[in-house]
């Protein structure tokens, strides 16, 4: 078997953290799972790639920098779809989810969150049609770095990408007001009320970030796989399985759970077979429900 | 006489829709489980009655060649017992896990359909399943009509049995678990093993259904079994409003209605070379449709949800803590 299987695990493994730290966000603050969730990651990477080919036709042909396979352009898109995800989420949260959630009934917040995916996603399919698309139709020479594994310089880029942003993240959480506010509204609700934390702005926050890591791993897929409709409703299960392995909540937890499901896939691709990827997910989910249903850092819900 | 076997065809096919929402609506509508996997078990069905009901087929297990009433009824004990396993994994944890686990359900179902070639046939799936009244062929209309009656027989049977199911002591329990879990149990209801029990009963309808579906068309692949057909069930229990089963059966009937004319409507209205499109759109406007409906008319046309006096106030805590200000 060869080491290979570390470096691909590693890169899915940070798509579904990045991904899982937006589920894990709404799951213990606004109390729902969002089915909808995969589809912000399609949609901030059609929005990044309607973003690059503007500035294409704007600025003619911009030259990659160094040895990566992008230039400028995609990290000028990538900030704006990352701001368009989360516009989009706040968005769907104040005409759909905000207003569900005011009637009180959880699961059917969830139900609209399953309701909206598909419109989502048959939207984007209507108007990019379901054919792939790429960033780059460029090929990256993988250079080896021992072992047998091979690396290619965008793969490096985003590795160190999704490490700066999660320590980032993780900072935000635990050393700033707001952070500690989201914390102990997902902790005690009513308490976090009483002491005078506005709700309102804590679940904006939520779904900023949340929105705008969906549009960062959506657009690593993009880069380093192939843009879909379906690309984002396909990571929902593993980053379901991430979220709860990590421990609902907890934000190492869903970058922790998301790399070990990565790393598990791209093995029992080596192993298996890549037809059997998707159900790596569903075997690691039921495991930790059998096992530990509070995940790796998870509390108990009080 | 065209239009007769058409609509003879087009009832069949919504009958077997209804009797999926009736299976959901037993797991949802009556207690309250949340089944965003329901794909996966209409598929199961399919698959083992197709299996157990096949001539033999070299490259493949099975068939069996067994009569279509045994593989109706493997069907249903295998949906209810792939349903009971996964309650069991998932009913002692809160709601979302279970749907999260649905889903899952439904994402591996669809993987060994595509994958286990020695199972299931593939990307290619079954053919020559047997049909009842597969000697009428000839003759659709009356192959058509005769097909209908099975179907209508089966949805009326199941229809009755739930009615009766639902006002029973048993029915009951599952009422009260759904409206004041705490109370149910106080009176000495094991909440999990009442939910396990409904759940694997809606998924050995569901089961059923599928075992039907896969009779009537003689034919199924793993297309058939994609989230969509989730989602389009979904529509039409809320349609026709959750935990009523006559509303599950109309919904049903209104929804297939609307989706077949809609499809109809934009084959007729768009070039050839646009209809995936058109197709996706459709999709989005039912997609809106079920979140419009559950903003503006939760029960539906005929739901029965009534008040809940304990929960609406808790409930009103947490949309009073979400809502304020956002």
């Amino acid at each position: 078997m060869s080491l290979q299987f570390i470096v691909d695990g590693l890169l899915t493994g940070s798509m579904i953290g990045l991904g899982a730290i937006g589920v894990t966000l709404t799951y213990s603050i606004l109390r729902f799972s969002n089915f909808a969730h995969g589809d912000f990651m399609a949609w901030g990477t059609y929005a990044t790639l309607a973003v690059v080919s503007a500035i294409g036709a704007t600025f003619g042909k911009v030259a990659p920098i160094g040895p990566l396979s992008f230039g400028w352009p995609l990290i000028v898109a990538l900030i704006v779809g990352m701001a368009f995800t989360a516009l989009l989420a706040l968005l769907l949260d104040k005409v759909l989810f905000a207003r569900l959630r005011s009637q009180g009934q959880a699961i059917i917040v969830v139900m609209a969150s399953f309701g909206a995916s598909m419109a989502l996603r048959s939207l984007l399919e209507f108007t990019f049609t379901s054919r792939p698309t790429y960033f780059s139709r460029a090929i990256q020479i993988a250079m080896p770095v021992g072992f047998g594994i091979r690396i290619t310089p965008d793969q490096i880029a985003l590795l160190l990408l999704t490490a700066v942003l999660v320590l980032g993240v993780h900072l935000l959480m635990t050393r700033t007001q707001t952070g500690r506010a989201m914390q102990a509204l997902s902790q005690n609700a009513a308490l976090a009320r009483i002491v005078g934390i506005d709700v309102a702005s804590v679940v904006r926050v939520t779904w900023i970030i949340g929105g705008a890591l969906a549009c960062v791993a959506g657009v690593m897929i993009g880069i380093l796989v192939q843009i879909r409709p379906f690309m984002g409703f396909d990571m929902l299960l593993p980053m379901f399985a991430a979220a709860i392995l990590g421990g609902i909540g907890s934000i190492p937890g869903a970058v922790l759970g998301g790399l070990i499901i990565g790393l598990a896939e791209a093995g029992a691709v080596q192993l298996i077979g890549a037809e059997w990827r998707a159900a790596v997910s569903f075997i690691i989910l039921m495991a930790v429900l059998f096992v530990r249903p509070i995940g790796l850092f998870g509390v108990r819900e009080r | 006489m065209d239009l007769l076997g058409y609509g003879a065809f087009f009832l069949t096919t919504a009958l077997i829709f209804s009797l999926v929402t009736l299976g959901l609506n037993l797991q949802w509508g009556l207690t309250g489980l949340f089944n965003v996997g329901l794909a996966g078990f209409v598929a199961i069905g399919a698959y083992t009655s197709a299996l157990l009901t096949t001539p033999d087929d070299a490259a493949r297990l099975g068939g069996f060649g067994l009569p279509i009433l045994v593989g109706w009824l493997g069907a249903m004990a295998v949906g209810g017992i792939a349903a009971a396993l996964t309650g069991m994994a998932t009913l002692r944890l809160r709601s979302d896990y279970l749907a999260i686990t649905t889903f899952g359900v439904a994402v591996v179902v669809q993987l060994v359909a595509l994958n286990a070639q020695g199972l299931t046939g593939g990307p290619f799936g079954i053919g020559f399943i047997p049909r009842p009244f597969g000697s009428l062929a000839e003759t659709p209309l009356l192959f058509n009509l005769s097909n209908l009656a099975v179907v209508s027989a089966v949805t009326l049977v199941a229809y009755l049995a739930l009615e009766h199911l639902s006002r029973s002591p048993w029915g009951r329990v599952l009422k009260a678990l759904r409206e004041d879990e705490r109370a149910a149990i106080s009176l000495g209801k094991s909440a999990r093993f009442f939910r396990v029990q409904a759940f694997a009963v809606g998924g050995a309808i569901m089961a059923l259904a599928g075992a039907l579906q896969a009779h009537f068309t003689g034919f199924i692949a793993p297309d058939n079994y994609l989230p969509i057909l989730t989602f389009q069930v979904w529509v039409m229990l809320i349609v026709g409003g959750s935990g009523s089963n006559l509303g599950a059966v109309i919904g049903s009937i209104l929804v297939w209605a609307i989706w077949a004319g809609s499809g109809t409507l934009t084959s007729v209205l768009f070039p050839p070379e646009q209809q995936a499109r058109a197709a996706a759109l459709q999709i989005a406007a039912i997609g809106v449709m079920l979140c419009v409906i559950l903003l503006i008319r939760p029960n539906g046309l005929f739901g029965d949800r009534p008040r809940r006096p304990w929960f609406s106030k808790r409930a009103k805590l947490v949309a009073d803590k979400s809502s304020s200000g956002s």
